[in-house]
């Protein structure tokens, strides 16, 4: 087995991912695929390091963790927020700007 | 137990001379890849928030498995502690914050999104994996070198070496998240706040009942349920029966207990033994009127009865 099926695996999942953000109304859901899509990416960054012999790659990946760690306490609390004021954690429900 | 620790790392990630992977890897691979791609597929079409919440920590767990495989430890770790323990259990607080019962709505506010997406996600799985998938990249050089020592050690000497001053700028971005977080949630409280003290002022303001009721039989002669106490003057108290009780009109006749404790006091009782007994026999409301649930005796088939009609 070469180090390819790791990418394909990762390119797989990534477009779950992206499938997953178009296709489904609840945001936390819609959250979750956000998430898979930054977890194939560090899966991608992991197997470039290991083909290049470069622990770069890896260090990458430890930052992505961390900003997407953030990025999901304030994208939560967005959401609780949006929940607390609306009623509804619905993505098709956060219209006000539609004229 | 040493040992085991230093030869770990080296045989992680090790490959052949031809830049293929060792059979154990492969096999692990091929065990974990379907799951992890049934697991994604879970969460595109799972109609409950926290089952497609588990299939993402199920990726996940998956995912730090081939990180240890591929000779990143560290990495491996880190997957596990922050995003499987962390952040996954955030997300699966703010789901029981939200609503678990919460599914999404099947309507399409564009027409045809879902085809469009569907095509979308398919065309770019396609493309990312038919890119990837086909593009030479050389003989893979392996990690044992840039692991040589430990894997923590070599990512711990370039974070804090080369990369130092990310690392302080994404310190700086995670205390910004969690104010950012803080004053997000935070709720202004409008009104003052109510504790009991102010409960209990409010309900004698009001005229309430100040303490708690009496029980049902207190100074009477029975104690059972549907038995109203009586009060210091003889007076049957009805809040005494419960409510339940008293709406089913299952409570004793109070005024008969008022009438013996009256006949009591007029002298009944002194006459002997032989008024109380002619009492218990003629004039006992209790063994005469409704039953009371719970009560085995005679008039248990018919409480049965209720109970199985109720």
């Amino acid at each position: 087995m070469s180090l390819t099926h790791y990418l394909v695996l990762a390119a797989i999942l990534f477009a779950i991912g992206a499938t997953t953000v178009l296709l489904r109304r609840n945001a936390i859901i819609v959250f979750m695929g956000v998430e898979l899509m930054l977890n194939s990416t560090n899966l991608l960054l992991v197997t470039f390091s290991r083909m290049h012999g470069n622990l770069s790659g890896q260090v990458l990946a430890f930052f992505v963790m961390v900003v997407a760690a953030a990025e999901v306490v304030v994208g939560l609390a967005i959401i609780v927020t949006i929940f607390r004021t609306r009623r509804s954690a619905s993505v098709d429900d956060v219209n006000l700007l539609k004229s | 137990m040493s040992h085991v620790l230093t030869v770990l790392p080296a045989a992680a990630g090790a490959l052949t001379e031809s830049g293929q992977t060792s059979t154990a890897e492969a096999v692990l691979f091929w065990v974990l890849g379907p799951i992890m791609v049934l697991a994604a597929l879970g969460l595109l079409f799972a109609r409950k928030a926290v089952h497609a919440a588990l299939a993402v920590v199920l990726v996940m767990i998956s995912l730090a498995f081939l990180y240890v495989a591929q000779g990143a430890e560290f990495l491996g770790v880190v997957q596990v502690v922050v995003y499987t323990g962390a952040v996954m259990m955030l997300f699966l607080f703010v789901l029981m914050l939200v609503g678990v019962d919460r599914s999404d709505s099947l309507v399409e506010t564009i027409r045809g999104q879902r085809w469009i997406g569907v095509l979308a996600g398919l065309g770019l799985g396609v493309v990312l994996a038919g890119v990837v998938g086909r593009a030479t990249y050389g003989t893979p050089a392996g990690i044992e070198e840039a692991n040589a020592g430990s894997n923590p050690a070599a990512i711990a000497h370039l974070i804090f070496g080369q990369h130092v001053f990310a690392m302080e700028v994404v310190g700086a971005l995670l205390v910004t998240a969690a104010l950012g977080a803080l004053v997000l949630t935070h709720r202004q409280r409008l009104t003052r706040k109510v504790g009991q003290r102010e409960r209990a002022e409010r309900r004698l303001r009001e005229g309430g009942y100040p303490v708690s009721l009496p029980a049902p039989g207190v100074y009477a002669r029975h104690n059972a349920l549907d038995v109203p106490a009586l009060d210091p003057e003889g007076r049957p108290i009805e809040a005494s029966v419960p409510r339940v009780l008293r709406v089913r009109g299952q409570e004793a006749d109070a005024r008969e207990y008022a009438a013996r404790i009256d006949r009591v006091l007029a002298g009944g009782w002194a006459t002997g033994a032989g008024t109380f007994t002619s009492n218990r026999d003629v004039d006992d409301p209790h063994g005469r009127t409704a039953p009371t649930p719970g009560t085995p005796g005679t008039d248990a088939t018919e409480t049965d009865d209720e109970e199985g009609a109720r």
